[in-house]
């Protein structure tokens, strides 16, 4: 049965709903419509002239084999990111999963960490890992290994995935604590009486039942790799050394607001915002449907 | 097939709470055993115990020869079924019965000879490739069944299995457990509330009551002479009448026997032991009584009926009864009419005596 209000006049429904349209269409409809529009447009290096190009912005960006390099590190990003917060905030939440004595101060520490604001992280990791004031360098350089993010291209994009990893951590640890308390104790002791090693057990019945948190989690955290690294790419690395840390979202920023090319920002933007609404389809789809048990 | 032999098993908790305090049970090869008892007396946590799901603090639970305290719930080499199924929600019917058997590296052709025989057995056989939230309450119970049966375990475990189901399956199952179990001739524990299923599958009951085994024996026997007033009352329903008697009444009511010692005691009628009847009887009890409330369930009848003064001795303020309240129950529906004065008599080889804390039974 449909829940339906009955209003007695035409207008007050209307109404009622007319603030929220009003800020879904200024903040969010408005300004992507911009971006759009923006993306057809081209202006001269100093602002004067602008002309409609139409897709010639776009064009050119799939020439651009450097486009094409910041699409493969953003995915590259993206995977590691999503997989090492995953697969270590899991690992954690197993282990936080067990009755411990004082398991809700540890429970609650290990949630600290999403309290912090990405550029803050990034700060953090700057402090621990910069090549001459960092603790960490200090110890990786006594052990041989010629540490300098600053320089080294693929130690930059470490250390991002590093910080943007741990950052994500937290957030995952409480979703698949939830998880993995939702599933019944009795079904893991029938496991345990049906002869399945701990390993095992993980494996063939804790981890299938936790696919639908881990499919959410997935996509989630490949957005937040997406888009949410910014300010951390931007107070540690701002893209470099070169472009080694120069993900989509960074590189719109930097073409765009940098470069001056609105054009072609505004058209990575689009393409950017397609990524998203094809994503959270995604997960509208799944998480219903394909990934129950 | 092996016994079950619990020696002197204790559960102490981290906290310092007693949840058992010294059982002592042994349960023949092949036999069905019953644990019984309220919420909370401790038989769940004694047959976790038996499975290596809970940790034994004392004592020694023996299973087929071996001590099994120290050992993995897998290696004990027993099944159960538990009150909520427990079934793997992401596996089929087919393989939430072979994954056991898959753990232990059996062959994949034994296997299925193993699971689709139980599914004969069980009727499952046209949904073994459904998953279990496709399944209705008794299939899924039946499931669980069949997960234990493809294992051929040494020893049955079974934790309030039927509690989840509805009244009319509830019967229907105890039946189908009781006939394969005789059929499979595998040593059972089984854990219940209900004192009907207590009775009826039993070969052995063992009543418990706070964490201690208050009688153990067969289900007959214990309903023909409760140990305590705690096992009249809770074994048998509706439950034994109980009153207590002053020491001067145990000696005039109970004249010429050991029972007759001069001190305090409670005294147990069953319902289904008094006669509706005019007459007084030798050596007996006759109570008149007002009739307050009668329940008629077809094949029998229970009158609820209140004392009103003093008779024959025996003081008002029944045991767990409200003060004065007696149950009595007659064959057939014929009854009296409520307000209506009756008398209920009881011969005296029916007459129950414990002593006056309840603890032990007084015998002739």
């Amino acid at each position: 049965m449909q829940k339906q209000s009955i209003f007695q006049s035409k207008l007050l429904p209307y109404a009622l709903v007319a603030p929220q349209l009003a800020i879904v269409l200024i903040f969010f409809y408005w300004p992507a419509a911009q971006a759009v529009l923006q993306s057809f447009l081209l202006q001269d290096a100093f602002g004067l002239s602008t002309s409609f190009v139409w897709f010639e912005n776009y064009v050119e960006l799939f020439k651009d084999p450097r486009y094409f390099e910041a699409v493969v590190r953003t995915f590259v990003f993206s995977f590691a990111i999503a997989f090492s917060s995953l697969s270590f905030a899991l690992l954690l939440a197993v282990m936080a999963d067990k009755p411990l004595r004082g398991g809700m101060v540890y429970r609650t520490l290990l949630i600290w960490p999403y309290a912090v604001a990405p550029p803050v992280v990034g700060v953090l990791w700057i402090f621990m890992l910069h090549p001459s004031l960092g603790v960490l360098s200090r110890y990786l350089r006594d052990l041989g290994i010629d540490w300098n993010p600053l320089l080294n291209g693929d130690q930059a994009a470490l250390l991002i995935i590093l910080a943007a990893a741990w950052k994500q951590v937290s957030y995952n640890f409480l979703f698949f604590l939830a998880g993995l308390q939702s599933i019944p104790k009795s079904v893991i002791e029938a496991a345990a009486i049906d002869g399945a090693r701990p390993m095992r057990r993980f494996w063939t019945v804790i981890f299938p039942l936790l696919s639908p948190t881990i499919f959410f989690l997935l996509v989630v955290n490949i957005v937040y790799a997406f888009f949410d690294t910014f300010g951390i790419i931007d107070t540690m690395t701002r893209g470099g050394p070169g472009k080694a840390t120069e993900t989509l979202v960074y590189k719109v920023y930097t073409d765009g607001l940098l470069g001056g090319n609105l054009g072609s920002s505004a058209a990575q933007s689009v393409i950017l915002m397609g990524i998203v609404i094809a994503l959270t389809a995604i997960q509208f789809r799944f998480v219903e449907r394909k990934v129950t048990y | 097939m092996a016994n079950v032999t619990l020696r002197n098993v204790h559960k102490t908790y981290p906290g310092g709470f007693e949840a058992i305090k010294g059982v002592d049970v042994d349960v023949g090869d092949g036999q069905f055993c019953v644990l019984v008892g309220p919420s909370g007396c401790g038989k769940s946590t004694l047959l976790r115990m038996v499975a290596g799901l809970e940790t034994v603090t004392g004592g020694e639970i023996d299973i087929g020869g071996r001590v099994v305290n120290q050992i993995e719930p897998a290696d004990r080499d027993i099944a159960m079924v538990f009150q909520n199924y427990a079934l793997y929600p992401h596996m089929s019917v087919y393989n939430n019965m072979a994954y056991g058997l898959r753990n232990r590296g059996m062959a994949e052709t034994e296997i299925k000879t193993r699971v689709e025989e139980a599914a004969r057995i069980l009727e499952l056989a046209p949904m073994l490739e459904r998953k279990p939230r496709q399944l209705s309450g008794g299939q899924r119970q039946r499931v669980a069944m069949g997960r234990a049966i493809v294992r051929q375990p040494k020893v049955f475990l079974f934790d309030e299995p039927l509690s989840n189901l509805d009244a009319k399956l509830r019967i229907a199952m105890r039946v189908e457990i009781r006939k394969l179990q005789r059929r499979l001739q595998t040593t059972s524990i089984y854990v219940t509330h209900d004192q009907l299923e207590a009775m009826t599958l039993a070969d052995i009951l063992v009543v418990m009551n706070g964490g201690r085994v208050e009688q153990i024996g067969n289900p007959l026997e214990i309903y023909q002479k409760p140990a305590t007033t705690f096992v009249a009352s809770f074994i048998g329903a509706p439950p034994m009448n109980l009153m207590p008697l002053r020491p001067d009444e145990t000696k005039s009511r109970f004249a010429g026997d050991s029972r007759a010692n001069g001190k305090a005691g409670i005294l147990g009628i069953r319902p289904e032991d008094f006669v509706i009847s005019h007459e007084t009887i030798a050596g007996g009890v006759a109570l008149d009584l007002t009739v307050e409330a009668i329940e008629r369930v077809g094949a029998e009848t229970f009158i609820y009926g209140a004392r009103q003064h003093e008779e024959q001795g025996i003081a008002a303020n029944p045991g767990d009864l409200p003060p004065g309240e007696l149950i009595v129950r007659i064959p057939g529906a014929i009854a009296p009419a409520i307000g209506e004065r009756i008398r209920a008599i009881a011969p005296r080889e029916k007459l129950h005596l414990f002593s006056a804390d309840g603890r032990t039974r007084l015998e002739a």
